[in-house]
């Protein structure tokens, strides 16, 4: 059975390109950019080949890129390291629908005696940028809030936000794990002082990440021992892993408008058939304003992990904000935060897709996804015939 | 990825006994859409006295849907007092088990079989009620029904309990409370979670008072405010006094009907000292609030 991938806001496949600029640098260039001798000096350069293609992707000066190990060391990085260089600011801003990356971090800190105010969100997920600024005052360190929702996809107006926040001397960080490679960015001409990524969800490996820091931003070093990153993240580079992500890079910063075009097109044709054909399923977050590969739908009383595992039978994967696919005992706390009743929250289904699904691929699913629907409805006490 | 078992998978993909028996002589209905599953179990007995048909209908994950389907073949060919008999570790066993987390659905299926029990028993007029106090309210979970799940499957911490019905899953506010369930049963054997609960303070210093009051907020008040949206902020201690501030706290949530002095003063009178009192902060008190639905 073939596998149709419908999961890319979790990872994604490794591009063919990227594994080949990679594979050198197991066997053959393994040396030690730090080294002296030629042997491994020379990898140097490649690291700095990488630099520049991220810096050239986000828009920014490759000076102002730091390779990390994945999009929540970033995340950490930032905002622990903003508190750390601003000891005489004890308020961080964020908000409800933020990955558990940014959010845990900000509850531990609130733990240790910050103020931290996390912003609501409205039924679509959208941000009420009044709020913020009824909140940012000069005890304010940092504003953290994500660029896009991983869970729905819903973009927020980081860019303004950005701006406001700069009005009032705080630093400005952007989770935005779900958004390189999918909008097109340039960090020269925006406020955003500090921006996460992560290799895995553009194609490139597992294990790799980027913290943009815009330049003059204080950060506190966040792992010692080495002068590697400018001394804010020492340890030895993963030199593939970041090769990998500068190819990736690349590939994406060349095809991001076409590929979106196709990714949106497969993406609504499948939401659209899928709302069509099955009764009582309602779309989770704003239909305008959304990154161009996600689709969450809620299918009234079936439950989401049932839905996973029948789809799962016909090779199809895809994920859920439902309860019983997490471990916890409540839904998504995503779909929470918008208001979106328990009914609908524990039959959410997040489709997410990237330039390798094709269109074959949505039409099997679409012909799939009622009868999974209609046989669970079957089973279901709260489905009156 | 659960680790599902094979019997699990089979009654999962092909659930036997779906359905609703007409005219039923017992009917058990258990759960809600709001928690996640939910289960309508009928039976009929034939003239003997043994049940002859059950059949189920279940809102839920892959296991709550293969537990209330194994559920149903069990009973057929029972007796009342037999089919009393039956445990949740009964239901799990009989499907290879089932992941630790999942438990919870195993206990459903009993439950349910309980009430359509109850049911039969009542002739069909009485409804399931909950008995006895509530413990946990997020997902309605009585103290008896927390010490039937602790001895039928001989339970020893509060993270069992949580997956094996659900109490103490939600806010966290009620762990306190289970841990002393499990330690009045089990004695002891029951499992110290809890290993950060502040210990009843003696002598403190002034530093180790205030560390242990933070201390107490974090673990012990924090985790509910924080399930209703809200916060609270140690402003300052002034001997007895602790100052403190709070945020966001949203005005329909259940929390509202104790005052939150009240239940802050009443927590750390238990975990720090018997003679502290809390006052509100009156600056921070006119801060704009965090308030949202």
């Amino acid at each position: 059975m073939k596998t149709v991938y419908f999961d890319n806001n979790a990872t994604t496949k490794v591009a063919d390109e990227v594994l080949d600029v990679m594979k050198p640098f197991f066997c053959d260039l393994y040396g030690n950019p730090s080294s002296m001798h030629t042997f491994g000096g020379q990898v140097a350069r490649d690291i700095r080949l990488a630099r520049q293609q991220a810096a050239a992707l986000l828009g920014c000066d490759p000076a102002e890129i730091i390779f990390t190990g994945c999009g929540t060391e970033s995340d950490n990085a930032a905002i622990k390291g903003t508190l750390a260089a601003h000891p005489d600011k004890r308020k961080i801003i964020t908000t409800r629908v933020e990955h558990p990356a940014v959010l845990s971090v900000c509850r531990e800190l609130q733990n240790l005696g910050c103020t931290v105010v996390e912003l609501g969100v409205d039924k679509k997920g959208n941000l009420d940028l009044a709020e913020l600024k009824e909140h940012l005052d000069d005890n304010t360190a940092i504003v953290t809030v994500m660029y896009a929702n991983n869970e729905t996809g819903v973009i927020f107006p980081v860019e303004k936000i950005a701006d406001i926040v700069k009005n009032k001397n705080a630093v400005f960080h952007t989770d935005a794990v779900q958004v390189v490679g999918k909008i097109p960015l340039n960090l020269s001409k925006s406020s955003i002082d500090l921006l996460s990524l992560s290799g895995h969800k553009l194609h490139a490996p597992k294990g790799v990440g980027i913290l943009y820091v815009r330049k003059g931003t204080r950060l506190a070093p966040f792992m010692l021992g080495g002068h590697q990153e400018g001394g804010k993240r020492a340890g030895t580079e993963n030199v593939p892993g970041i090769v990998g992500l500068g190819k990736a890079c690349e590939l994406a910063a060349k095809n991001i408008e076409e590929e979106n075009e196709k990714v949106r097109y497969l993406r609504d044709k499948l939401e659209n058939t899928i709302l069509k054909n099955c009764p009582d399923a309602i779309l989770n977050g704003d239909k305008k304003n959304r990154l161009p590969n996600t689709s969450n739908i809620s299918f009234e009383f079936i439950e989401g992990e049932a839905i996973l595992l029948m789809l799962d039978k016909y090779g199809i994967c895809a994920s859920s904000g439902s309860a019983c696919t997490s471990g916890s005992l409540e839904p998504s706390h995503v779909l929470r935060a918008m208001g979106v009743p328990f009914t609908a929250a524990h039959g959410s289904i997040r489709f997410s897709l990237s330039r390798y699904n094709t269109e074959k691929e949505v039409d099997y699913t679409i012909q799939i996804m009622p009868k999974i629907v209609n046989r669970l409805r079957e089973l279901s006490p709260f489905v009156k015939k | 990825m659960w680790d599902y078992t094979d019997k699990v998978k089979e009654h999962f993909f092909n659930p036997h006994n779906v359905g609703e028996i007409e005219n039923p002589d017992g009917v058990g209905e258990v759960g809600s859409l709001a928690c996640g599953d939910a289960l309508r179990l009928t039976f009929k007995l034939d003239e003997n006295g043994k049940i002859k048909d059950a059949k189920f209908k279940t809102f839920g994950c892959a296991s709550a849907i293969a537990t209330s389907s194994v559920l149903t073949d069990m009973l057929k060919g029972l007796t009342i007092e037999q089919a009393a008999k039956i445990t949740n570790k009964d239901i799990a066993d009989y499907l290879g088990g089932l992941p630790e987390q999942k438990m919870h659905c195993s206990v459903m299926g009993r439950e349910a079989l309980e009430a359509a029990i109850e049911n039969y028993h009542t002739g069909g007029k009485k409804k399931r009620q909950l008995e006895g106090k509530v413990v946990c309210t997020c997902f309605g979970v009585t103290e008896n029904e927390i010490k039937r799940v602790i001895l039928d499957n001989n339970l020893t911490t509060v993270e069992q309990v949580t997956n094996y019905c659900k109490a103490g899953g939600g806010c966290g506010g009620c762990k306190g409370e289970i841990q002393k369930i499990i330690e009045g049963i089990q004695g002891e054997k029951a499992g110290k979670v809890l290993e950060t609960t502040p210990r009843w303070a003696g002598k403190l210093t002034n530093i180790q008072k205030i560390q242990l009051i933070q201390q107490t907020i974090n673990e012990q008040i924090m985790p509910a405010l924080r399930a209703h949206g809200g916060s609270i902020e140690l402003i300052d201690v002034d001997g007895s006094k602790v100052i403190v501030a709070f945020r966001g706290m949203c005005a329909q949530c259940m929390l509202a009907e104790f005052t939150m002095k009240d239940l802050v003063e009443a927590k750390l009178r238990e975990f720090v000292s018997g003679n502290l009192f809390v006052e509100e902060d009156k600056d921070s008190a006119q801060q704009p609030h965090n308030h949202r639905g």
